[in-house]
């Protein structure tokens, strides 16, 4: 057992480049499902979004990676309007299985045949298209001490991207507080009392949908330029999934519940990954029971049960106020 | 072997136009073990990093299949020219496959030189003997189709006209094929929305009900050695009991008690349906597999339609068994009980149903029908460890088309969504055949949110 390396592996994960995607992810999420309590499981098609837009508009239309990005941003909140305008006015479950096909529409599109010579079939587009970002970077090189490792480029992806995820929390806090978020967490309690005040139900909850979505988009564009590469397969419903155990694991309706959940959940989730790898190959399970490709469905298989467990017991995750939230009805 | 994994897709689309939903699974299932590897593999590599593929390998191939013979056609010459002045030829190998190198990701424009096509082998679509590929990353070798048909090279005569033709005369065979796939939706989603109906739980775990049932005949049958007809009854009791009583005995049952919320029994249902997916995966293993009978059946010509008898006998089972649900629940007192139930749950408990006993019973019956549903598909496309979440989105949307709640509404949209899957495919490529059927979904739900059979108050 080379614990050394498991902890280390475990704690760069912690703060690496998957928890900033999946934190920006799940702040989005946040505000739909933690302050609006809209159900959406379309998140991956929000990130994907943001990521092709940056990876497609690069390096087949040659558009400048800035330009790029915002165009990923517009993209999502046009998406957010298509999702929106059908579901919003009905219960919170249309919403949910609307939100979930849209999101698998648009990974079957993106890894489709046909359309190969756009978006690259299931291999996805892999370049260099992101490097007027990469030469930004003026460290001169990574870091590997004690608990940290990260090359010259995935800490100048880290620094950046909890930069970002800082900011919008920063928002997030200020955005809730608001009268506008005060209203927003009024939807999520009692639609009715709201909407007999004269308030815009409908608008608010677009507003929210698509700032959540945005922010979702923000994910992937993130997620494109860490890795030069985009594929059909990282936008898949399980990215969704895993987003929404970390929304509830730190605490849905909480700014900083997003932030710890990602860094708790990429924690556990790699060391027990990292721990059973190492406890095979050193003989302490016997390869019969537990072969090294299996460990990967063995974590499946407890994010699976912790999203149960974690929704049947705590569904206030770690931060999360019981009273605020209102899973009971509509 | 990126470029393996591409090639292979495309053969398979061209060669099988229009079968049932095997592509797109083993694609999926495919798919996420390559996820799930990449996601393992760059943790234990300590980062996100992905780096930029091998540069020496960027190119283009194909392979030349003569349809008639189905052997490779050797000797034609084919030329790629475009960015950075590349002017490449490669001829064609025995095997009918060519590879051509070049430098990097860019435009190239494809050329088959017609006058090399040996007598009696022409293009499919004659006009079409250049093709302008777009190479995205360097890298990769891209696969470039060009289809042949029969005819002498270089003129093709009434092609076009021939292929448009055929397309419409599948028809038929589609709406069968259609109407087949119908059936394995509807038998899924009768329980979907029956449990919905009188529990108001939204089920996103019900794929791995009908998975459990395709799963456990495979056990009866090729493990324990049963015949498949006698293990398909096992596994349908089975999954009855396991799937629907011990789940809600376990599960929703407490949770009802607790006064669980929707929304919070609706994420629960996620994380159980996520477990139980990778439980099967673990146990099952990825692969695809089939029963041990039956496989490789030779379907019988009926007219214009060509149909298995497995199918046939699998698909008449499955109207029995719809029908006999719907005398149920038109005429039998336990029947009306449960309509009762999901129409007005407070008032069906005041007049003195058991409401618990109804919930009990509509499990047991949704599970057995979604388990016979997993057979039927088990046996058109094989069974593997995700079969029920790839069609859960599809079962999804038979039931909101139908009108969510109601078992008759849920019979009638999944027939219609089965039928828009298969006969989509005269429209748009046939990878893309569940992408219409999710469309609709979202089309249906802004005209007529309540379904084609729902009432409007049920939608809140």
């Amino acid at each position: 057992m080379d614990w050394m390396s498991i902890l280390q592996n475990s704690f760069t994960q912690m703060v690496g480049v998957a928890a900033v995607i999946y934190c920006l992810a799940a702040l989005g999420v946040n505000i739909q499902f933690g302050y609006a309590g809209l159900l959406n499981f379309g998140q991956a098609g929000f990130a994907a979004i943001g990521a092709y837009a940056v990876a497609v508009l690069v390096v087949t239309a040659g558009w400048s990676l800035w330009l790029a990005i915002l165009f990923g941003i517009f993209g999502a909140v046009i998406f957010g309007l298509i999702l929106g305008v059908p579901t919003l006015r009905l219960r919170a479950d249309y919403l949910a299985i609307v939100t979930i096909a849209a999101a698998e529409i648009i990974r079957q599109i993106v890894r489709s045949v046909s359309l190969n010579d756009y978006f690259g079939g299931s291999d996805g587009i892999t370049g260099k298209y992101a490097a007027a970002w990469y030469d930004l970077n003026p460290l001169p090189s990574g870091i590997d001490i004690a608990i940290l490792r990260f090359s010259k480029n995935d800490l100048w992806v880290v620094l950046n991207g909890w930069t970002l995820v800082a900011i919008i929390a920063l928002l997030t806090w200020l955005l809730v507080r608001s009268p506008w978020g005060r209203v927003l967490k009024s939807i999520r309690e009692d639609e009715d009392a709201v909407r007999s005040l004269g308030k815009n139900v409908y608008l608010y909850k677009m507003q929210a949908l698509i700032l959540g979505g945005v922010i979702g988009s923000l994910a992937g564009v993130v997620f494109a330029m860490a890795s030069q590469s985009v594929q059909p397969d990282n936008y898949s419903t399980t990215l969704t999934f895993y987003v929404y155990v970390i929304v509830i694991l730190g605490g849905a309706a909480r700014v900083f519940g997003p932030i710890v959940g990602a860094m708790i959940f990429w924690f556990l989730l790699v060391f027990i990954g990292e721990f059973l790898n190492n406890a095979v190959r050193a003989g302490y399970i016997s390869s019969d029971i537990l072969g090294t490709d299996q460990i990967g469905q063995i974590r499946f298989m407890l994010v699976g049960l912790g999203l149960m467990l974690l929704m049947i017991f705590r569904p206030q995750g770690i931060f999360g106020d019981k009273k605020e939230l209102a899973l009971d009805e509509r | 072997m990126r470029s393996g994994f591409q090639g292979d897709v495309m053969a398979a689309e061209t060669q099988r136009p229009s079968k049932r939903p095997s592509q797109p699974q083993t694609d999926w299932a495919r798919g996420l073990r390559r996820v799930g590897a990449a996601v393992f593999g760059l943790l234990l590599a300590g980062g996100l990093a992905v780096g930029p593929a091998l540069a020496a390998d960027t190119g283009l191939k194909g392979a030349l299949t003569d349809p008639a013979t189905q052997s490779g056609v050797a000797g034609v010459v084919i030329t790629v020219t475009g960015e950075g002045g590349v002017n490449e030829s490669a001829t064609t190998g025995a095997d009918g496959t060519w590879k051509v190198t070049v430098p990097g990701a860019g435009k190239y424009d494809v050329t088959l030189d017609v006058a090399t096509l040996p007598a009696g082998v022409g293009l499919a679509e004659p006009d079409k003997f250049t093709r302008t590929v777009n190479i995205l990353s360097d890298g990769k070798v891209q696969t470039v189709l060009f289809k042949l048909g029969g005819g002498t090279g270089g003129s093709g005569g009434s092609e076009p006209a021939d292929t448009k033709a055929s397309k419409w005369s599948q028809i038929p065979q589609l709406t069968i094929d259609g109407l087949i796939f119908g059936i394995v939706i509807a038998l899924a989603s009768v329980g979907l929305s029956l449990v919905f109906g009188t529990t108001k739980l939204t089920n996103f775990a019900h794929g791995e009900l009908i998975a459990l049932g395709g799963l456990l005949t495979y056990f009866f049958n090729a493990v324990v050695g049963v015949p498949l007809i006698l293990a398909a009854a096992l596994a349908v009791l089975a999954s009855a009991f396991l799937g629907g009583w011990f789940q809600n005995r376990v599960l929703w049952k407490p949770l009802r008690r607790r006064g669980t919320g929707l929304i919070a029994a609706l994420v629960v249902s996620i994380g159980l349906g996520l477990f139980l997916r990778y439980f099967f995966l673990f146990i099952f293993g990825g692969q695809t597999r089939n029963f041990e009978e039956f496989a490789g059946q030779a379907g019988i010509e009926i007219g214009p339609i060509l149909i298995t008898p497995k199918d046939l006998v699998s698909s008449t089972v499955g109207i029995i068994l719809i029908g006999l649900t719907t005398f149920w629940l038109l005429k039998t007192k336990a029947g009306k009980a449960t309509r009762a139930v999901a129409d007005n749950p407070a008032l069906a408990s005041a007049s003195g149903i058991d409401v618990e006993k109804v919930i009990s019973t509509v499990w047991i019956l949704g599970a057995g029908l979604a388990g016979f549903s997993g057979i039927m598909l088990g046996l058109q496309v094989g069974v593997s460890w995700q079969m029920g979440f790839t069609i859960l989105l599809l079962v999804f949307a038979g039931s909101v088309l139908g009108g969510l709640g109601t078992a008759f509404g849920a019979i009638l949209g999944s027939l219609i969504v089965g039928l828009l899957v298969q006969l989509s495919t005269l429209i748009i490529p046939t990878e893309l055949k569940y992408v219409g059927a999710l469309v609709i979904l979202i089309i249906i739900l802004l005209i007529r949110p309540q379904g084609i059979l729902g009432k409007r108050e049920r939608i809140g």
